[in-house]
């Protein structure tokens, strides 16, 4: 019996190819090692978890950027339930990345709080591990699960701060809404699969839940209307996820509640999720790109006009970056929909996530440091003062915003311009068109941020006084490590705006 | 594919570096401060005419001190490669020039927070020579945003009256001119199936297979609107008065100067000699909107009481004649277009730094509140007429500006006689407002408010510290204009060696 066992377990060994996914694995162990240790350390002990989490983040990053950049193996795992690609690993790194951020910002945000704190950073490796999985997944029921376990993970991430109304409340709206979602997508699922599943039908599976399975059935049925349905629901599904027009409700009032830190990982890592997402089902559901190419177009244009036109009038930094996040899905969703003509806008779209990570996150990571008990009551005039009382969060602020608004020599720049020469290799004039009267509107609003922080204070006045007026910024104080992840995020911005080098060929989709 | 470093790579990292070591200095002190800013400014005006001096016109391809590097993105068709041809290197010259002095100028005044005002001012020096050696069509765009940013701060932070408002209206303007242009730009690349921003290989590829109609007509018209917002063409001209009467003095003889020409620029190197077909069918738009500026704008101009102001107008008004000089598309009045930017550049930034510094004795940009300067300071006053005679395009005292007038206006007669004499009457709106305002506050009595200001102010005449930076100004505008073959011939030979300019005379010389 033992033996039969033993040899059960190597052959699962043998067929799945675990090591593919050894950082989600690792991020996963690391998870339950941080509780463990809770139990364990002394309570004088305890404010290392956060670092321990951190550096083991770190490690693991630095291994699969210095050994393994290029993902140790390419095709399908698991029986089909993942696929992995260059893509995949670029999102691994991605999704590490800002999940190191998003630890660095939490650790700060909950310094005068109390609160449990390491069941955050537990959350927020699994979530990461999820999402990366999310990102690989190649078959719905895989893509299901990873989903479900990131936004359960949600849940508790978004209405962390417990004492906070807002954050309750916007704990309550994302649990409502990502229940919706997730049931929107599921019935897309299960309509998807009754289609593709139907004996009749020409090209029918028996696991048509498996991408490859479902665009061959799609291919033989372009015009099943049962499809197309099932289609329109699982892309609405996601929009959710992305936050895209007109399934971004949610978002002002989410990530104005929620702890800045899990602000930052809605906009960046679980928006990225979802776009990974979408880049693997646009080609899936290519054969039917007569529907899905006008309803994602539709969805672009008015996802970039209302974030930007909603964005112009909001005061409160969060839903202010918000709103300016959902007009960054409308951009992108322009680079998807090229990715179809043109394959390099594949990388180009990732290269756009990479430039919005290094760019939000200098953002946020200013947001933490403002002197607010909650983050959620953050307005524009809070940031005032900001180049005099704190010189260097002035110009972390300056570059995020910058590289956020498009500007050169940014790397949000580059991602733009990337996205319109797509664009226009694509044919995409009218996308083009709002993309661009898009960036004009943002302008104003990305304008307004710098001179809140900036304009009202350098100006003819006594500098002596003024200097007097203004006390010490009394938020969470910038400790080291706090300047050097600051320094990296626009460090990042910076250089990739400059010099793209090694990314060259890659970008170019060589 | 990288070569070795020129001289063109240092013009352009000098001022980038200085800035950052400026911030830096700005520990140590003022003089440290003056001392660092100044050298990042000098060492690329030497290096400007050391490449005028040693230009060598015969290099295949009309490019000199061409060199090339991958910053990344070769694979998608775009490397920094940096070269001068004749069309470049005057006004690569005057950039250095003009940026020479507005660093002197800046480095001497009394602004709050030199050394970060010098830091935005550098940056801004170091986009303007990257804008005029970019060979590549993307670093064009880029080395000009680099210097548009720290404009709206400098706008922005520095500014006189309505800053905010003034530094908004510019930012949302030159953006949407930014980006139109880079469509425009975006359009070629994809369109000519070159797949590269290279200037070079894009002449190629559209001289063998130009565009279809449909395409020329909107990838010229997105240039010509989005260049031409950036160049202030009537009626999108609106920011530019307000931003210029706003912004600090050296900013506002940057931009004004330098960078505004990179719309015009765009146009004679970029839009105009790959899409010919374009100028055609945007003839009727360019002349009137041109006209619309020499005109409308110009009697705008004579109704202006701020000194500023009308400065500003001013140079939005002589924007016109330029957009005309390359309507024509002529050898001569391309030339002639250049000619006028480069005078224009250095005319427009000494009368701005003179505003200031009358600004300085008169504690007023408002004309009515001065009077009577000219005894009071007399170097000032010699120095100002002389500018705004030059701004007039006086052909006597051999000043630039008249040969480049000069050029366009002889274009124009041979290309449709009537436009000369629609813009001609703008010689006589200019003359008008200049002599006013040259009597308004250097001549006649002295008014009520300028004796009040004096009893608390003693009135000095330019110190040297204000002479440099004008004299620097003053003798290169005399130089041009007494030796213009020294820029003419190479960007003669440049201009000719396109066959859109030189074919187009051709024609018009055989129905002549």
């Amino acid at each position: 019996m033992p033996t039969d066992t033993l040899n059960s377990l190597g052959e699962i060994a043998a067929t799945n190819t675990w090591g593919a996914i050894y950082p989600e694995m690792i991020l996963g162990c690391l998870a339950l090692f941080l509780l463990v240790l809770e139990v364990v350390l002394p309570k004088f002990a305890h404010g290392a978890i956060p670092r321990i989490a951190i550096l083991g983040q770190i490690l693991l990053l630095g291994y699969i950027v210095v050994f393994d950049p290029s993902g140790c193996c390419n095709g399908v795992a698991f029986g089909g339930m993942i696929e992995l690609s260059g893509t995949g690993q670029a999102l691994r790194i991605f999704f590490l990345l800002a999940s190191i951020f998003v630890s660095y910002l939490a650790m700060v945000s909950f310094e005068n709080k109390t609160l449990a704190r390491v069941e955050y950073f537990a959350i927020t490796l699994v979530v990461t591990g999820a999402l990366s999985l999310m990102a690989m997944a190649n078959h719905f029921v895989m893509l299901f699960v990873a989903l479900e376990t990131a936004t359960v993970g949600f849940y508790v991430l978004v209405s962390y701060f417990r004492q906070n109304v807002l954050s309750l409340e916007a704990g309550l709206k994302y649990l409502i809404m990502g229940a919706l979602s997730s049931a929107i997508l599921l019935f897309g699922i299960v309509l998807l699969y009754g289609a593709a599943s139907n004996p009749a039908l020409a090209g029918s599976s028996e696991d048509a839940m498996n991408f490859q399975n479902l665009r061959a059935f799609l291919e033989a049925n372009p015009t099943d209307s049962l499809a197309i349905i099932g289609m329109l629901l699982v892309i609405s599904g996601v929009a959710f996820k992305i936050g895209a027009f007109p399934f971004q409700i949610w978002i002002p009032d989410v990530y104005q509640g929620a702890p800045v830190s899990t602000t930052a990982f809605l906009a960046v890592s679980s928006k990225a999720a979802g776009f990974a997402v979408l880049l693997t089902l646009v080609k899936t559901f290519a054969p039917l790109s007569s529907v899905l190419v006008p309803v994602l177009t539709g969805i672009a244009a008015l996802t970039i006009l209302f974030g930007n036109f909603a964005a112009l009038t909001q005061r409160n930094l969060k839903r202010l970056i918000g709103l300016s996040g959902v007009s960054h899905a409308g951009f992108l969703l322009i680079g998807v929909i090229a990715a179809q003509a043109v394959p390099q806008a594949t990388n180009w779209v990732l290269f756009y996530l990479f430039a919005y990570l290094l760019g939000s996150m200098a953002v946020f990571a200013v947001f933490a440091h403002l002197p607010k008990v909650w983050d959620s009551d953050l307005e524009l005039d809070d940031l005032g003062d900001m180049a005099k009382r704190n010189g260097f969060l002035g110009i972390a602020l300056a570059i995020g915003i910058g590289s956020l608004a498009g500007i050169p020599p940014l790397a949000g720049f580059i991602g733009k311009f990337l996205i319109f020469v797509a664009a226009f290799k694509a044919e995409l004039y009218v996308l083009l068109g709002v993309g661009i009267v898009g960036v004009v509107i943002s302008i104003y609003y990305y304008f307004g941020v710098i001179k809140a922080a900036f304009f009202e204070v350098w100006r003819f006045t006594d500098e002596d006084e003024e200097a007097e007026a203004a006390p010490a910024l009394p938020g969470a104080t910038l400790t080291g490590l706090g300047k050097l992840t600051i320094v990296v995020a626009i460090a990042g911005s910076v250089v990739l705006g400059f010099f793209q080098g090694p990314l060259g060929s890659w970008l170019s989709g060589q | 594919m990288n070569d070795s470093v020129s001289l063109l790579h240092f013009a352009i990292a000098i001022p980038l570096l200085a800035a950052f070591a400026t911030l830096w200095a700005g520990k140590l002190g003022r003089p440290a401060v003056q001392i660092v800013s100044v050298t990042g400014f000098a060492l690329p005006t030497l290096l400007a005419i050391f490449a005028w001096v040693s230009y060598n016109p015969e290099v295949a391809g009309g490019y000199d001190f061409v060199t090339r590097h991958n910053t990344g993105l070769e694979a998608v068709g775009i490397s920094l490669h940096l070269g001068l041809n004749g069309v470049a290197l005057p006004l690569f010259v005057m950039a250095a020039v003009v940026g020479l002095a507005a660093g002197l100028y800046a480095a001497q005044s009394k602004a709050e927070n030199l050394s970060r005002y010098l830091f935005c001012l550098l940056v801004m020096q170091s986009g303007l020579m990257g804008v005029f050696a970019s060979i590549d069509v993307f670093f064009f765009y880029f080395f000009h945003e680099l210097a548009l940013i720290p404009t709206f701060v400098m706008v922005g932070v520095w500014g006189g009256r309505e800053r905010s408002y003034a530094a908004m209206k510019m930012t949302i303007y030159l953006t949407l001119g930014a980006m139109l242009s880079l469509a425009g730009l975006i359009a070629l690349y994809v369109k000519s199936g070159a797949e590269s921003f290279d200037l070079i290989t894009l002449k190629a590829h559209l001289a063998a297979a130009p565009l279809s109609d449909t395409v020329s007509t909107y990838a010229f018209g997105l240039l010509l609107f989005g260049f031409g917002i950036l160049v202030s063409l009537w009626p999108l001209h609106t920011w530019a008065p307000l931003g210029y009467g706003a912004a600090p003095s050296s900013a506002a003889m940057l931009h004004a100067g330098v960078l505004k020409k990179f719309g015009l620029y765009g146009l004679i190197q970029i839009a105009v000699p790959l899409i010919p077909g374009g100028v055609g069918q945007w003839e009727g738009w360019i002349i009137w909107l041109a006209l619309g500026n020499v005109v409308i704008v110009g009697l705008v101009t004579m109704a202006q009481r701020d000194l500023k102001q009308m400065l500003g107008y001013s140079s939005v008004m002589h924007m016109g004649y330029a957009f005309l000089g390359i309507a024509a598309m002529s050898v001569i009045g391309v030339s002639g277009a250049v000619i006028m930017m480069v005078a224009h550049g250095l005319t427009v930034a000494l009368l701005f730094m003179l505003s200031t510094m009358i600004h300085h004795r008169t504690q007023t940009f408002e004309m009515e509140e001065m009077g009577g300067l000219s005894k009071k300071a007399p170097v000032l006053s010699a120095f100002f007429v002389c500018g705004m005679m030059a701004s007039i395009a006086l052909p006597g005292p051999g000043l630039a500006n008249f040969w480049g007038e000069f050029g366009i206006f002889v274009s124009l007669w041979q290309f449709k006689p009537w436009v000369l004499c629609v813009a001609a009457t703008g010689i006589i709106i200019s003359a008008i407002y200049a002599l006013r305002a040259i009597a308004r506050v250097f001549f006649g009595t002295e008014s009520e408010d300028f004796q009040e200001v004096q009893k608390e102010h003693t009135v000095i005449d330019m110190t040297w510290a204000e002479r440099v930076p004008a004299l620097i100004l003053i003798i290169v505008l005399f130089f041009i204009g007494f030796f213009p073959k020294t820029i003419s011939s190479s960007l003669n030979d440049a201009l000719e060696s396109e066959p859109v300019y030189a074919t187009t005379e051709a024609e018009q010389g055989g129905s002549h």
